[in-house]
C-alpha cells in the first residue's frame, strides 16, 4: 500500500497527464450532468442522504447513527481502520445490505425493506469493488453493453457506441473484445469502472479500488478516479490512497467502530486531526 | 490435462525396467493358462507343430511370442505422436472386444435381419423417452435446486423432501409406484409417459445437487456486481451465474445423462417397447440371446458415446473464457 502512495505522490508531482485525460473526456459526461439537473431540482442536489444510519450484522452493531449527505458533483473520501464499516456503508447506499435503523435516500428515493424500486437506485448508483468483479465469460465489451442492454433497453447498436466510448475513456478501447482473465488487474478495475459509467450513473461508490493491486498497477486507476473527479462525477470512494485524498477529495471522513469520527476538508484533516483515533490512524498509514 | 512439467522425462513404455517387468507380467498370466487350445495354438503351428502335441514347450513358447508382441507393441506406440498413440490403443482395444465377441459364434444374418427394426422402434422410443425425461429433468432440476438456495422455508423442506425421496427409493420401484401407484388415486397413465415421469423425477432430483453445487460455487462478488448493476434476481441467473456454473456443471451433468439414458432400459417393465425389451423378446424365443444383448450393447455404446462427443465440445466451448 504504501508503495503505491509514494508512487501516486509522485505521480501527482509531475501530474498533468491525468489533467489532460480530463480535458479529453470532459464533452462525454455533459449527458450524465443533464441527467442528474432534471432529477435533483426535487431534492436541491442532495443525491445520497444519511441520517442516524445504523446497521448490525446479527447482534453485532456495524454501524453507529451515522450521518452523511453527499450533494452533486461532491468528492467524498471515506478512510479508516479494517473493520471499521466503511464497506458497510457505502454498500448500504445502494442496498447490497439493509440498514436496520434511520433513514437513507437516494436521488429522491428512500430505501427500505419493501421498497419495490431498487432497480431505479441500482441504475443510478455505480459500484466499483476491490476485486473487480467482472463477468469472467463475456467479453470486456459486453460487460459494458450488459447493462444498458439488460436494464435500460437501448439497442445494442448504442450501447456498444456507449460501451466503447466509456472504454475509450478509461484508455484501454483496444482491450474491448478479450476477456477479462486476459487482462491485468489494473486494466480489470479500469473495464469495472467503465462499466459502472456505461450506465451514466449519478454517484459513483468506489470500495477500496486499488488495495488489491500490483502497486505500479495502482496509478493507472487513482488516474481514472482523477479524471472522473474533474469531470464532476458525484464520487464516494473508500481508500487507504492518501495522496488521491488529498489532490480530489473535498472531503475526508474518518470512521472507527461503525461510527463517523472525524470529518473535514482533506488540508484540515491531514495537517491537524482532532481526534486521537485520527491521529493514531494517520501515524500509522503515513509512517512509512 | 494435468499439470505438465517442462523438464521431459523418458518415455515409460521405453524404459527397460518397465518393458522387462510388463513382459515378465504377461508371460507369467499366458503360463497360467493353457492357451494351447485356442486360435494362438494355432497361429504357432509352423514353429511348435500340432498344438495339441507340443505339450510344455508349446505353453511356454506360446506365452513367450505374445510377451515379445505385446513389448514390442507398447515400446512401437511409445515412439507415435500423441494423437497417434491414442488412436492406434483405441483400435487395439476394440480389435481385442470384438475378437472377444467372435468367440460367442454369433449369428450375423440374425443381427442384420433384426438390426432395422431394433433401430426403428427400439432406438427411437429409447431416445424418445430418454430426451423428454432429460429436458424434464433439467427444468426440475433447476426450479429445485433455487428453491434449495432460497431462504423460503416452505420451497426448502418441497425440494429437499423430493431430492431426498427420489434419490433414496431404486429406480425400479420408482417406476412401478409410479405405473401401479397413481391408479389407485384415479389417475391413470400410459406406460410410456409413467416411465418418463418416473426417470424425470429420479434424474431431476440428482441434477438438483449438480446445479445446486454449480450455483454455490460462484462466487459472492458476482451477485453483487450484477445486483449493483441493477439486474434482477432472474435476469442475474440467467445471464451471469448460470452461464458460469456450467462449465462446473457439464461434466456431473454427463454422467447423469449416459447413465439415464441406460436407465431408461427399466420401462422395459412396463411393457414399452424400448431397445433391452425388443432385444430381449426377440431373442427369446428363438435363441439367439447373445446376438440381440450383443447388438444392444452396442447401440447403447454409439448412443453414449454421441453423448460424450456432445459433452466435450460443450465443455470446450465454456472453456472460451478460461483461455489466457
Ligand atoms: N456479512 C457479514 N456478516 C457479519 N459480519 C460482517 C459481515 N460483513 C461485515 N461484517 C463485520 O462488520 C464490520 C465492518 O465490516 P466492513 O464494513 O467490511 O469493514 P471495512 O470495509 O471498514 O473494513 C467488520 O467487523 C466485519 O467483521
Ligand atoms: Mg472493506
Amino acid at each position: 500500500m504504501t508503495a503505491g502512495l509514494k508512487s501516486h505522490l509522485k505521480g501527482l508531482d509531475s501530474g498533468d497527464s491525468s489533467q489532460a485525460i480530463g480535458n479529453v473526456l470532459r464533452e462525454s459526461l455533459s449527458s450524465q450532468e443533464s441527467f442528474s439537473q432534471k432529477h435533483g431540482s426535487m431534492s436541491a442536489d442532495i443525491i445520497i442522504e444519511a441520517t442516524n444510519v445504523s446497521k448490525w450484522y446479527g447482534t453485532f452493531r456495524a454501524l453507529t447513527d451515522v450521518n452523511l449527505t453527499v450533494r452533486k458533483g461532491e468528492r467524498i473520501v471515506i478512510c479508516g481502520p479494517s473493520g471499521s464499516g466503511k464497506s458497510t456503508l457505502i454498500r448500504c447506499f445502494n442496498r447490497l445490505e439493509a440498514h436496520q435503523k434511520g433513514e437513507i435516500t437516494v436521488n429522491g428515493i428512500r430505501l427500505h425493506n419493501k421498497m419495490r424500486n431498487v432497480t431505479e437506485v441500482r441504475k443510478n448508483v455505480g459500484m466499483v469493488f476491490q476485486h473487480f468483479n467482472l463477468f469472467p465469460h463475456m467479453t470486456v465489451l459486453m460487460n459494458c453493453m450488459a447493462g444498458p442492454m439488460w436494464i435500460k433497453g437501448v439497442p445494442e447498436a448504442q450501447a456498444k457506441k456507449t460501451a466503447l466510448k466509456f472504454l475509450e475513456r478509461v484508455r484501454i478501447p483496444e482491450q474491448a473484445n478479450k476477456y477479462p482473465v486476459q487482462l491485468s488487474g489494473g486494466q480489470q478495475q479500469r473495464v469495472a469502472i467503465a462499466r459502472s459509467l456505461c450506465m451514466e450513473p449519478a454517484v459513483m461508490l468506489f470500495d477500496e479500488p486499488t488495495s488489491a493491486l500490483d502497486p505500479e498497477m495502482v496509478s493507472e486507476v487513482l488516474d481514472t478516479m482523477t479524471s472522473l473527479a474533474s469531470d464532476g462525477m458525484t464520487m464516494v470512494c473508500v481508500t487507504h490512497e492518501m495522496g488521491f485524498a488529498r489532490a480530489v477529495a473535498d472531503r475526508v471522513i474518518f470512521m472507527d467502530w461503525g461510527q463517523i469520527v472525524e470529518e473535514g476538508n482533506p488540508n484540515d484533516f491531514f495537517t491537524n486531526p482532532q481526534h486521537e483515533r485520527t491521529k493514531l490512524f494517520l501515524s500509522q498509514i503515513l509512517r512509512h | 490435462m494435468l499439470y505438465q512439467d517442462t523438464v521431459e522425462s523418458e518415455v515409460l513404455v521405453h524404459r527397460p525396467w518397465f518393458v522387462a517387468s510388463i513382459f515378465g507380467v504377461v508371460f507369467a498370466i499366458c503360463l497360467m493358462f493353457n492357451l494351447v487350445g485356442t486360435t494362438f495354438g494355432e497361429l504357432m503351428r509352423p514353429v511348435i507343430g500340432d498344438p495339441l502335441q507340443s505339450g510344455v514347450y508349446g505353453r511356454f513358447a506360446i506365452a513367450f511370442v505374445i510377451g515379445v508382441t505385446f513389448c514390442l507393441n507398447i515400446v512401437l506406440i511409445g515412439f507415435a505422436p500423441l494423437k497417434a498413440q491414442i488412436g492406434i490403443v483405441w483400435i487395439e482395444l476394440l480389435t481385442l472386444f470384438l475378437a472377444f465377441f467372435k468367440a460367442f459364434n454369433l449369428s450375423l444374418p440374425f443381427i442384420w435381419e433384426n438390426l432395422p427394426y431394433l433401430i426403428t422402434q427400439g432406438v427411437v422410443t429409447t431416445i424418445y423417452v430418454s430426451a423428454v425425461s432429460l429436458v424434464c429433468a433439467s427444468v426440475i432440476a433447476i426450479i429445485a435446486a433455487i428453491a434449495k438456495l432460497s431462504s423460503n422455508g416452505f420451497a426448502y423442506a418441497i425440494a429437499s423432501f423430493y431430492t431426498s425421496f427420489f434419490r433414496g427409493l431404486p429406480l425400479l420401484i420408482q417406476i412401478y409406484l409410479i405405473y401401479l401407484g397413481l391408479p389407485q388415486l384415479g389417475i391413470v397413465i400410459n406406460a410410456v409417459p409413467s416411465g418418463i415421469l418416473a426417470l424425470s423425477l429420479c434424474v431431476g432430483a440428482y441434477m438438483t445437487e449438480i446445479f445446486r453445487a454449480g450455483i454455490q460455487s460462484i462466487d459472492r462478488g458476482q451477485w453483487e456486481a450484477s445486483r449493483s448493476i441493477g439486474f434482477g434476481f432472474g435476469l442475474t441467473m440467467r445471464r451471469i451465474i448460470l452461464p458460469q456454473a456450467l462449465p462446473v456443471i457439464i461434466p456431473p451433468m454427463g454422467n447423469t445423462f449416459i447413465s439415464m439414458l441406460k436407465d431408461s432400459s427399466l420401462v422395459s417393465v412396463l411393457g414399452v417397447w424400448e431397445l433391452t425389451f425388443l432385444a430381449r423378446t426377440i431373442g427369446q424365443p428363438t435363441f439367439h440371446h447373445m446376438e440381440m444383448l450383443i447388438t444392444a450393447a452396442m447401440i447403447y455404446w454409439i448412443m453414449s458415446a454421441c453423448l460424450e462427443v456432445a459433452q466435450s465440445r460443450l465443455e470446450r466451448h465454456y472453456a472460451r473464457s478460461k483461455a489466457r
